[in-house]
């Protein structure tokens, strides 16, 4: 185990370090002390290690993340995991603004409750809240799962692509072009493998989610709304 | 981009220690804006005393005599407590009005920071640390407290345009974000009788909550009437002089963070302006919702 101390080390040297990890190594369990809020923690890592952040982090902490596994033992401030490409990030209380945006692949777990827009345009990642979200959550989501064992705040999916939303709870309001889908099999079967990975299976089962998606409607362009343009 | 801290404690034993967690809070903050940096410090008021904060930029030949001069003119004690570019100007509390109409008469290169039984305010272009250190800032104790560090975006890098602004007896406000109907605005209260110091957008925002609470709203509803009629981004953070409110738009994208214990609430644009505080670690933190009011009254 790697221990690094934030406040005496400082964030540079923190993330050359992470960012020197390349393909295999033997330095595979990190913490990370006295985070005090700092930003972009451990953004920008590319390899198979695990990071535990005992305290609540800055903007941007594991942003670009590809293939780590990274612990919050607090909360996250704005763009946790943003643009992630693949590994999990598990956040242990909440997460503040645009948790997930843009990512392309890996897990993000949030076991408290995430802010507004959460996974705006997200393009592949899978996102699992166990409390709720604010408002203008997954506008513009592309592809990828969002999944919210509470409730959903105004203008959830607005603009919404492929993304897969599943909200257990209430949705304040859907956004345009947005809405209730039908729940079969498939989607009960890769929700009950989200729960399981987002460590909610105890929490949930996917018989109480419904399904939201896109209406397809705002795909193209159409002449008859040129007005409203 | 702009950085606020405020904390209204609960508990007095923390009152001596009010400037040093204030200052401590905003020169976490200073890379969110770098331009200028102010305090608003609600001291204890003294009974029949009130308080005159002035500015000025030739501070050496305006506030010489200055306490002598004011007394004559109001015909009462004035004390003067000169900390760099400002003084603080102790009057007797059924004078500060005549006293406010008076410094700037005496003295017509000196600007008005605050007027208010409680309120002081210092603020300066510059650093935090540096614009705190100047007036001692971290020495001073009280009952609440609202600072500001600027990135300028509406109006110029002027110690006028710094905030906190006051527009009424102990209020202020400070504000990270633009308006983009001020101009209107500014017109409508200016009808109204409200009188401006700068093109300021933030300035408009603290005139329009002091003319509401003039017409006898109390605090979260004067705040509540602003989620109306303020068009543009905002989280401010308000002080009077017994009360603390925060308040952000529908949008939110202005970042606010709050904690809450048993001594204080206190308010960080980012976590990271909380971290110093006591018992911190357990103290319920959160995040302010979209276009609801919060406030705190003793």
């Amino acid at each position: 185990m790697q221990t690094f101390d934030l406040g005496a080390e400082g964030l540079r040297a923190l993330n050359s370090s992470l960012h020197a990890l390349k393909g295999q190594t033997n330095m595979t369990a990190w913490e990370v002390i006295n985070p005090k809020g700092a930003h972009a923690i451990a953004a920008g890592v590319d390899a198979p290690v695990d990071i535990t952040v005992r305290g609540s982090t800055g903007y941007y902490c594991a942003g670009m993340n590809k293939q780590a596994t990274i612990r919050i033992k607090g909360s996250a401030g704005p763009g946790v995991a943003e643009n992630m490409m693949s590994g999990t990030v598990i956040i242990d209380g909440n997460a503040s603004q645009y948790a997930g945006a843009t990512g392309r692949g890996g897990l993000l777990v949030v076991k408290g409750n995430a802010s507004s827009r959460c996974g705006v345009s997200m393009k592949g990642i899978d996102i699992v809240v166990h409390g709720s979200i604010g408002h203008m959550s997954a506008f513009m989501a592309q592809s990828g799962n969002l999944v919210v064992l509470g409730d959903a705040g105004d203008a959830l999916g607005d603009s919404l692509y492929e993304a897969r939303l599943f909200v257990r709870g209430s949705v304040k309001s859907l956004g345009a072009d947005c809405i209730e889908k039908e729940m079969r099999p498939e989607h009960l079967a890769l929700l009950a493998d989200l729960l399981k990975r987002g460590e909610a299976e105890h929490l949930a089962k996917p018989e109480e989610f419904k399904r939201y998606g896109s209406a397809r409607k705002l795909y193209n362009f159409n002449i008859d709304n040129a007005s409203a343009y | 981009m702009c950085g606020i801290v405020g904390l209204f404690l609960k508990d007095p034993k923390l009152e001596p220690q009010l400037g040093a967690l204030l200052t401590d809070m905003l020169i976490t903050m200073t890379d969110r804006g770098p331009d200028s940096a102010g305090i608003a410090i609600y001291v204890r008021p003294e009974e029949g005393h009130a308080k005159l904060t002035v500015q000025s930029a030739n501070a050496a030949a305006d506030f010489k005599g200055l306490d002598a001069d004011l007394s004559a003119a109001i015909g009462g004690p004035v004390t003067a407590d000169v900390k760099d570019t400002h003084v603080v100007l102790d009057v007797p509390a059924d004078k500060l009005d005549a006293a406010r109409s008076a410094v700037t008469t005496l003295r017509p290169g000196v600007k008005v920071m605050s007027a208010g039984e409680a309120i002081e305010i210092f603020k300066e272009v510059g650093l935090p640390k540096d614009v705190a250190a100047r007036f001692g800032v971290s020495k001073m104790s009280g009952t609440h407290g609202i600072g500001h560090t600027r990135m300028a975006t509406e109006s110029a890098v002027t110690t006028m345009g710094a905030h906190p602004f006051s527009t009424g007896p102990d209020q202020c406000l400070v504000h990270n974000g633009s308006l983009s109907n001020h101009n209107g605005l500014r017109r409508e209260l200016i009808r109204k009788g409200m009188t401006f110091e700068t093109q300021n957008d933030t300035e408009v925002a603290a005139a329009y909550v002091s003319q509401k609470l003039k017409e006898g709203e109390d605090l979260g509803t004067a705040l509540e009437s602003g989620l109306d009629d303020l068009d543009g981004f905002f989280t401010f953070v308000v002080g009077t002089h017994n009360g603390f409110g925060v308040v952000r738009d529908p949008i939110a994208c202005k970042p606010a963070v709050m904690a809450e214990t048993d001594q204080y609430v206190a308010f960080g644009s980012e976590y990271r302006a909380l971290v110093n505080l006591p018992g911190i670690e357990t103290a319920r933190v959160w995040e302010p919702e979209p276009a609801t009011v919060y406030f705190w009254e003793r």
